[in-house]
Parts: C-alpha cells; structure tokens; sequence
C-alpha cells in the first residue's frame, strides 16, 4: 500500500532521513521506533507532503506521491497526527474534528479553477437542503467518533479546543484524523504525556482501528505498546534503518540497544520502556 | 555614459541609507521574528532631532550625528520597554498591533509638534562636486558612505566580538535554548532595539539633508523600503539586508533614470512583491528551509465572544433604522453615515484579519479600487450608479484578491507587509495612469447615489441606503462564518500546516476570504465615491487602514457585531467629546496600544 524508496532528506550538514525504504501492506501495522533525534517525525512529514525530499520516492496504493501537497494527499486518504498535538486552538471540538471529514465535503470537490472556489462560496451562503443535510450527518458521524474516546470529548464537544487538557488535545487530533475516513493514518505518538490509565485506552483504541482493517504507521516511544500493537517493528537511528522485524526480534538485536544506550547513557531506552 | 555613472553612484547613496535602517529591522527579526512597523517613526524622529539641533541648536555635524543616535537609540529602548516587552507571553499578533500603533503615535506626535509641513534640513557641509570617472560625487555622498560603512564595522566588531553581540546572534539562532543557557533575552532585545534605533535616527537625518527636505510623510516610505530591503536580503539576515537595501537603491535609481521620477516607489514596490513570490525567504537563503516548527500559542487571543442575543440585535437595528425619524440633526446623521461606510470596511477587515488571519495594512485599496470602478462605470459608462456600485464591489473582490493573491504563501508579518506594499502600489498606479484615473488631478462630478432612477440626496435616504447595506452584508457574513467555510478560515488562521494536512488549500480559502472581504470594501468604496461627488489617489488613505484595524481590534477580530459597535465607538466617541480632528488619529494609535496591552480579545471577544 505505502512503499518508501530511498527516501533521503538533509538539513544542511546533517541527514534527518538517510535513504529508508520501507513497505507497509494494506490493514498492517508498522511501529517506528528509535531514540530522539531519529529523524521519525522527519520521515512523517516527507510522506504526508509537509516537506519535500531530497533523494528517493514514496509510492502510495502504486501510484507515485512523491513531493505532493499536503493537501492532495489528503484527498488520497492519508491522516496524520502531530508530534505536539496541533488542534486548531480557537475552534470547538466538534469543528475541529469536522475539519477532518473535510476533503469529504461535496461543495469542496469541484476541482476547477475559479469556478470551483466560487461554487462553493455560493453553496456556503445560499445553503441549499443537500448542504445541510450533508452537515447534519457529519455532525452526527463526529459524535459517533467521539463516543470512541468514552467520556473524554462528548462533554466538551462545544468546548474551544484550548481550554482542553494535553491528553485530551491528542484524542481530538486522532478523531479529527478519523473523520478524513483515512485509507492510512500516521500516529505520531499519540500516548505523549499520557499517564499509564490514558495510555491504555489509546492502546485499546489504536487495537481496535487495526482490528477494523485501518493501516497504520506509528511513532511512539512507549514499547510495550509497540510490542503489542505492532506486526513489525523498525528501528531508526540518526535517519537510518538500522532493525525491522517482529517486536521480540528487533528488542534482542544488539544494534538497537547498542542505539538506545550508546548514544544516551542517561539511560532513554530505560526509562521509556518503564514508562 | 557619464549619466549612468551618477545613477550608479545615487543609487549606491540611497541604497546606503535604506541599509542603515534594513540593518535595524533585521537585526530585530532575528531576534524577535518581528517586523518592527515603527522603525520609520524612529528614523522621522531622528531627522526632525537633526532639524532641532542644525538649525535650532547650531551643533556642529559630528556632535549633531551623535546626538541624533543618542536620542533615537533613546526612543528605541522606550518602544521596547513599555511599548513591546509586556506583551512577551501574548499572542503572536500582538506585538505586530503593537508596533502599528507606536508608528502611529509617534508619527502624529511628530506632526503636532513640528505641523505637517515640509522644512530644510541644511547639510552643513560645503557644497562643491568632485569628478570621479564620468560622474560626480559630493561629501554629502561621502558622509553617507562614510556613515554607512562605519556602522557596518562597528556593527560587525559589536556581534563578532563583545558579549552582548554573541547573545544576540545565540538569541537570534535560538532564542529558548540561548535563554536557557542564561542569556538575559531583555538585555539583548534592548540592545538590538537600541542599535536599530540608532541607525534608524541618522538615517533619517542623513536623507533630511540628502534631500535638503524633511516631512511627516517620511516614515511610513522609511519603514516600507527598510523592510523591502530586508525581505529581498532575507529577512533576519544582516549581511543580506545590506546588499538588499544597495540592490533596491540600483533599481530605483536606473527605474528613475528610465521611466521618471514619479515611478520610484512602483519600482521598490514591485521588487517586493517580485522577491516575495519567487523567493519568500530571500534572495540569500537557501534553497530549501527546514519545515516550520509547530507554533506555540495562538495567533489571536483566545477568548469566549460575548453572545449578544438575537432580539437584541434586532432592537438595536430597529432603533438605528427609525432614527431619521426622530428630530435627530444633519450632524448626528452624517456622523453615522460615516460609521456605516466605516462599518462596511471594517466587516471585510475583520473577515480577513480576524478570521482568516491575514492582517492587512492596505485594505484602503480596496475602498480606492471600488470608489474609482464605481466612478467610472457611472461617469464614463452611464452605468446606474446603483449598478455601478455593485460594479465596484465585484471589481475589488477580483482584483484585490488578484493583486494581494501573491502575499498568500506567507505567514504573520509578512502578509502585513506585502498588503501595505500594494496598497502603496495601488495607489501609485491610480497616480500614474492618468488615461484612466485621470492622475493627481482625481475625478470629480461623480453623480450621486440613486436606486432605481431615484436620486438618494437627502440625508435621511443616504442614511437609510447605507445603513440598510451595511446590515446586509453583516448578515451575509454571519451566514458565510456559519457554513464550512466558517469554520475553514478559522482553523487556516489557527495552524495553517494542520490545516493543508487536511486537505484545506491555503490559496483556495485565502482567496475566498479576500473576494468576499473584498467586496464589502469595494461597495463601501463606491458608496464613498458618489457621496464625496470628488475622488483623488489620496482619498483612501493608509490612515484609513489603521482606523479600520483598531475598530476591528475594538470590536473582537473576526467578530461581525463587534465590527458594527467598534465604527460606531470610533466614528461617534470623537464626535460627541468633540475631539480637534488633528487628535483623533493620535487617540486611535493609543487607543489600538491600550487594546492590545490590556483588552486584545476586543470588547465583544474574538472568534
């Protein structure tokens, strides 16, 4: 489904991504792993079009993606969340996950130029019954989203996404991210600053949206869950691929513990294998 | 060929003194990422000091330069104290409102001190040429020369070896992890303020006497070159701002040399923008930057609105609307016809400012675009001037959106810059293309309104048309923030990355935001138009641009009541405090700096 050749970007004197390749099939889940510095986020952000890459391609569903606007891959079905919990701070959780569904949006698929944006500025100020039927149903389908996260969102659906606490500033990324309908999600540690009894349920969660065939590429530091949830695991260390295989595989090699120690005796693997 | 010389060699001068104050503005966005909008009032302040102490004083040159630095650099570290520092942990727009408002303050405070009108500024040196190659050079040329390369040393030895200068480029690199290692960020903020005042001041001194004329129209020309200058070198780039202010001084000089002096500024101006579409990051930097880091806060202040009920709304429309009923006086409602044209401008600034997040400075354009259209139309064309009106309305929808569409890829403060910039453009080509626009002569005998073969001349009838549009277009705005595209602009105005991650188009929306906002400026333009029955290129001013961000700030940004009660406050409240005309821009800059300090949600909240 996704396939990364070569994939290759520098800034300046240093490789942030060196060369990767890697292949993700349709319904698989793939963890990222790899201390610091890795260059993970950087490889999101080549595939989800945010920045460009030097060298190498990335294939999506066989066709070719490479250096695409993020805004076309959205169309193509592919959702992401951010490393640092990017909602949009001034807008309510429902609106902010309505964003998500937003390539979904009929007055937005027009694709012609001028006339396409003026259609739907027409649409949006004449509003005609299909509109708002259109907005009705997502409206009820960001509610069935929200459900998803128990207790946590429902009762802050009016609520400015500001006022939200951290962990729950990540669920509203990850509702937004399902609202795209994605044919494949990118989570970008999605567990950060959650305390254990928050990170299970986002376990549960991520469990239940593999159980239901979404393909997923994860970033995440916490490894038990990585062990868990993943069908394969890659290591990455100052923008290579240095291990990919089962979890149990990958935790033995030599390699990756020689990446987790040697390069923060201040004991990172440690700690975040605890956490 | 020896003509060619002379440009050369005025355009390296010009390019000299814009440096001074590119120098000042870059090394204040490297360390602040601020573009700082009173730099221009600095250097206005620094040439009517130098007017002071020549002619007042007597000084002699080199005490005169020294005192002209000492006072600016004075000013400046004022600007940082009060005007910037407090709002440190505000939201990004905040310190941009801020300097807006400061220029402003300054700029008038200047002018009722000295009064609008020009005066010498005698250079003190002797006045005698010397043959160089084909051309001619004059110690004046010399003196700049000289002052410019002695501050660039100076500058380069300050940051190369003291302290202070490594603090300030550990600060501009990185300024969290500089703080963190225990670089005092007030410290080097006043330093770098210090210094770019200082060599904002005798710049402007410098040009006073260049020109042997000094006037109040300086500033905002001083800001829009020093910051032209500073994009085209890359902005936070020192060494690019320098060779950017000498490049923008050669292609004014030659543009002059070839098309007249009247196109100076179209020249700089069209470097911007040309600078600003194929190279947004500069003519120096590389190719390709790191992707944008996530940003921390919000652009605008988050806030609940106040909610005002919909009877309430409907009772107060009601009350304005059966106003001219009453025995109210011509005055009160000529006060309020202002207050509606005003309030028109406002609902399409606070739609693009507030909502989407685009805080232009030359949204007076607009109005100019839709008055000249409208003029036109009904002048050349015999277009009912209700038409005619409407006409307006779409062309500054179009070609607004159309001129201001390449400042779409940028972000924050540039957006300011390039609407100001086409603002200026704008205003330079309706000078210009005098087939058209008739030039500085202006256009006059523009009909009056009418609907549907009906003349609107009495008071009443203008009052009512106005107003009845104004409430229109509320309600169509309200109605459009309600649909998707609400809520679209909005999340492009919170985090724009996020937003192209889920599929929304930066240029599709900008550009819809701009075609609506555009409209409603254009109407209020037209409307002007065949009220004042006279229009020229200085009737849809910069002054008109600021007036509508404070009634936009007054009011909540992107909040349309807030937009309609914040024209009425700032049309009305001078009015009934009878507030001398001279003052009001004066109120309205300190008013806009109280906002922004202690209320920048607006009386109504933001959106």
């Amino acid at each position: 489904m996704l396939s990364l050749r070569g994939l290759t970007r520098r800034f300046g004197g240093l490789t942030a991504v060196d060369s990767i390749d890697l292949d993700l099939a349709k319904g698989e889940l793939v963890s990222i792993i790899g201390p610091n510095g890795a260059g993970k986020t950087t490889l999101f952000n080549l595939v989800t079009g945010l920045d460009r890459p030097d060298a190498g391609t990335v294939r999506f569903e066989g066709q070719d993606i490479t250096g695409l606007s993020p805004e076309r891959l959205a169309g193509e079905g592919i959702a992401r969340t951010f490393q640092l919990g990017r909602v949009f701070g001034n807008l309510s959780v429902m609106d902010n996950v309505l964003i998500g569904a937003h390539t979904r949006l009929r007055a937005v698929k027009p694709a012609v130029p001028v006339i396409g944006p003026l259609l739907e500025l027409g649409l949006a100020l004449l509003r005609p019954a299909s509109v708002k039927a259109e907005e009705e149903r997502l409206r009820e389908e960001v509610r069935a989203i929200l459900a998803r996260f128990g207790e946590r969102l429902l009762p802050r659906i009016d609520q400015p996404a500001y006022s939200l606490s951290y962990a729950n500033r990540r669920r509203v990324e990850i509702a937004r991210a399902l609202a795209l309908q994605p044919r494949l999600l990118l989570l970008d540690e999605p567990t950060a600053g959650m305390n254990p009894t928050e990170t299970a349920e986002m376990q549960a969660l991520v469990a239940e949206l593999k159980a239901e065939g979404l393909t997923i590429l994860l970033i995440e530091h916490k490894l038990e869950m990585v062990m868990r949830l993943s069908d394969r695991v890659i290591v990455m260390d100052e923008g290579r691929k240095i291990a990919e295989g089962p979890g149990e595989q990958v935790r033995t090699d030599p390699k990756v513990i020689e990446a987790y120690l040697g390069h923060g005796l201040s004991g990172a693997a440690e700690q975040e294998s605890a956490a | 060929m020896s003509s060619w010389l002379d440009y050369t060699i005025n355009g390296l001068i010009v390019g000299n003194v814009y440096a001074l104050v590119a120098v000042g503005l870059a090394l204040i966005f490297g360390v602040s990422r601020l573009i700082n909008f009173a730099q221009g009032s600095i250097y206005l302040v620094g040439a009517y000091i130098g007017w002071v102490a020549v002619v007042q004083l007597h000084t002699p040159l080199p005490l005169t330069i020294i005192v002209v630095a000492v006072a600016a650099a004075i000013v400046g570290l004022i600007i940082e104290r009060f005007g910037l520092r407090p709002l440190q942990n505000s939201v990004r727009i905040a310190p941009l409102l801020a300097t807006i408002g400061i220029s402003f303050v300054l700029d008038q405070l200047v002018m009722l001190t000295f009064s609008p009108n020009p005066r010498a500024l005698p250079s003190q040196l002797p006045d005698v040429r010397f043959q160089v190659g084909g051309g001619t050079i004059g110690p004046l040329d010399l003196l700049i020369a000289g002052v410019g390369l002695t501050s660039a040393l100076l500058l380069f030895v300050f940051l190369r070896y003291s302290k202070l200068g490594w603090a300030v480029r550990a600060a501009s690199q990185d300024r969290d992890a500089a703080m963190q290692m225990g670089v005092d960020v007030n410290r080097v903020n006043q330093a770098v303020f210090g210094i770019a005042a200082a060599l904002g001041g005798v710049s402007g001194m410098l040009v006073g006497m260049y020109y042997n004329q000094i006037d109040t129209a300086m500033s905002l020309q001083a800001t829009l070159k020093g910051v032209v200058a500073e994009v085209v070198g890359g902005a936070g780039n020192v060494p690019g701002a320098v060779i950017g202010s000498l490049l923008l001084g050669l292609v004014e000089s030659y543009g002059v040399a070839v098309f007249g002096t009247s196109y100076r500024n179209l020249f700089a101006f069209l470097l911007l923008v040309v600078v600003l579409v194929l190279r947004p990051n500069g003519l120096f930097a590389s190719a390709r930057q790191a992707p944008p880091e996530p940003l921390t806060g919000t652009f605008i202040a988050p806030s609940r609105p106040v909610r005002i009920p919909r009877w309430a709304l409907a009772v107060a429309s009601a009350g304005f609307a059966v106003l001219p009923l009453f025995p109210v006086s011509f005055y009160v409602l000529q006060t309020l016809i202002n207050a509606w044209l005003l309030g028109m401008l406002a609902l399409s600034l606070t739609l693009v400012a507030g909502t989407i997040g685009q805080v232009s400075l030359g949204h007076a354009a607009l109005l100019a675009i839709g008055a000249y259209t409208s003029a036109l139309l009904s002048l050349a064309l015999n277009v009912p001037v209700g038409l005619a009106v409407i006409g307006g309305g779409l062309m500054s929808a179009a070609l607004g959106t159309l001129l201001i569409s390449p400042s779409f890829r940028l972000r924050g403060h540039y957006v300011s810059i390039a609407t100001l910039a086409i603002g200026e453009i704008v205003s330079l080509v309706i000078l210009n293309w005098e087939s058209v626009t008739r030039g500085p002569i202006g256009i006059s005998g523009i009909p009056p309104l009418s609907l549907f073969g009906y003349d609107l001349i009495s008071p009443t009838s203008i009052y009512w048309f106005s107003f009845a549009v104004m409430v229109v277009l509320a309600l169509l705005q309200g109605r459009l923030l309600d649909s998707h595209l609400g809520r679209s602009f909005r999340a492009i105005r919170d985090d724009d990355v996020a937003a192209r991650a889920y599929g929304l188009s930066l240029n599709r929306y900008k550009s819809l935001a701009f075609i609506f906002g555009g409209f409603a400026a254009g109407i209020s333009g037209g409307i002007a138009a065949h009220l004042y029955s006279y229009i020229n290129h200085e009737t849809f001013n910069t002054q008109q641009s600021i007036l509508a961000l404070t009634v936009v700030i007054l009011g909540g940004l992107g909040n349309v009541v807030g937009a309609m009660l914040g024209a009425v406050a700032l049309v009305g409240l001078p009015e009934v405090f009878r507030i001398a005309a001279e003052y009001r821009i004066l109120i309205y800059g300190i008013v806009l700096l109280l906002l922004v300090r202690f209320r920048p949600q607006g009386l109504l909240g933001t959106m």
